[in-house]
């Protein structure tokens, strides 16, 4: 199972980031633990400033902008 | 072709005279919504081919540790070339400050990105010409540069929230991004979609506002009031009415288009749109979660004073 953190503030971009995720992983069928972080401390401590970031098993895959759809079926998919 | 297709729909096919107030905010509003997207596909298109991937975390490697000077001005640059979501304004600050960049030179990096950005610099050149464009970005630049300064002198690290000093920022472990011609296709593409989606009701909201404008405002009244010289406080006025209206400066450009068109002077426009683009309510309150009010305060100060600063410049060159 993967373990998948939506680093955010809450914004229209972070809620975006969290559904295609969600979907997508879904659309896999993959296995994920899904989490929404938006404790700034938490966000910074992996390095991310432009929100929404993503981090999957604790290594940042993406950050700054919703990721597209392809991109996001590409982690789940390995 | 834009014309035309405006001329077609709106005078043929709907059949409203041209001469009526409604046809000719309608001609407005069918022309520039065409000719705006148009632009703005194939420019973000294109900018995001060719832009190599500068996330704030580069910019922020690149401002670190440099003399002052070459910092604000990496900073400004920077500014001005990178797009973030207003929401990054919180972690981008936080960001700046543990990588010990002085909080001038983050000022000024805050105030450059939301006032110049390629999309803006492109709709302008195409739809008011590059004198103009040149202009905006020149006096853009200036006021971050300098608006970073005077902050600076007021010591305004009293103001940064406490706990903003205390987060500690962990090391960036990115993936390098896909260089190949099919990865940056694909960013591209992501980035028209992502852009237009957040623009679009900004942007039609402008054309809106510009059509009305274009159509219903008598232009004598204008040139009377907003036109020359004569009334002072046309220039300070436009800025206080872009503080509550929270645009993006690709939203205000059909605005100003319009305001130009009926005879406002240009340092008047350019004061409306840089007061639009960077000096929002919504942006403040979001940055209040660093900054506390008086820092807050001195910031919307100092930009209202350096906007009707360049307002009155322009007007005085006009």
């Amino acid at each position: 199972m993967k373990e998948v953190k939506i680093l955010g503030s809450g914004c229209a971009n972070c809620k975006a980031t969290y559904k295609v995720v969600e979907e997508a992983a879904k659309a896999q069928g993959a296995q994920i633990d899904l989490e929404k972080v938006e404790d700034l401390g938490r966000i910074m401590g992996y390095g991310v400033m432009s929100t929404p970031g993503v981090v999957i098993d604790g290594q940042v895959v993406h950050a700054g902008g919703v990721p597209d759809r392809k991109t996001v079926e590409g982690w789940f998919s390995r | 072709m834009f014309e035309t297709l405006g001329d077609l729909v709106v005078y043929r096919l709907l059949g409203i005279d041209p001469a009526s107030h409604l046809g000719a905010a309608l001609h407005f509003f069918v022309m520039d919504t065409a000719k705006i997207f148009f632009m703005l596909v194939i420019i973000i298109y294109v900018m995001g081919l060719f832009r190599a991937l500068l996330s704030p975390e580069r910019v922020r490697a690149y401002v670190r540790g440099k003399p002052t000077w070459a910092a604000r001005s990496t900073a400004v640059g920077l500014g001005a070339v990178t797009p973030f979501c207003s929401c990054s304004s919180v972690p981008l600050f936080i960001g700046f400050v543990e990588a010990g960049i002085p909080l001038g030179v983050t000022f000024s990096f805050l105030i450059a990105s939301p006032m110049i950005n390629e999309v803006a610099v492109v709709i302008l050149l195409g739809i008011l010409g590059w004198e103009l464009t040149l202009m905006y970005v020149a006096a853009g630049l200036t006021v971050a540069y300098v608006g970073g300064v005077v902050m600076e002198r007021f010591r305004p690290e009293r103001w940064v929230e406490p706990y903003v000093w205390q987060i500690h920022m962990g090391e960036l472990k990115m993936p390098e991004p896909d260089t190949s011609l099919a990865g940056r296709h694909r960013y591209a593409v992501g980035e028209v979609r992502e852009i237009l989606r957040r623009l679009w009701k900004w942007v039609l909201l402008g054309i809106g506002v510009g059509a009305l404008f274009h159509g219903y405002v008598p232009e004598d009244w204008v040139v009377k009031h907003l036109g020359g010289t004569e009334n002072w406080l046309a220039v300070p006025g436009a800025v206080l009415l872009g503080i509550p209206l929270y645009s993006n400066a690709t939203g205000v450009i059909p605005v100003a288009e319009a305001m130009l068109g009926k005879g406002v002077a240009i340092g008047t426009t350019l004061a409306f749109m840089m007061s639009i683009a960077a000096l929002s309510l919504p942006e403040m309150i979001i940055l209040r979660k660093v900054i506390l009010w008086p820092g807050l305060a001195l910031y919307a100060g100092v930009l209202a004073i350096a906007f009707i600063l360049v307002g009155y410049g322009f007007n005085l060159l006009a």
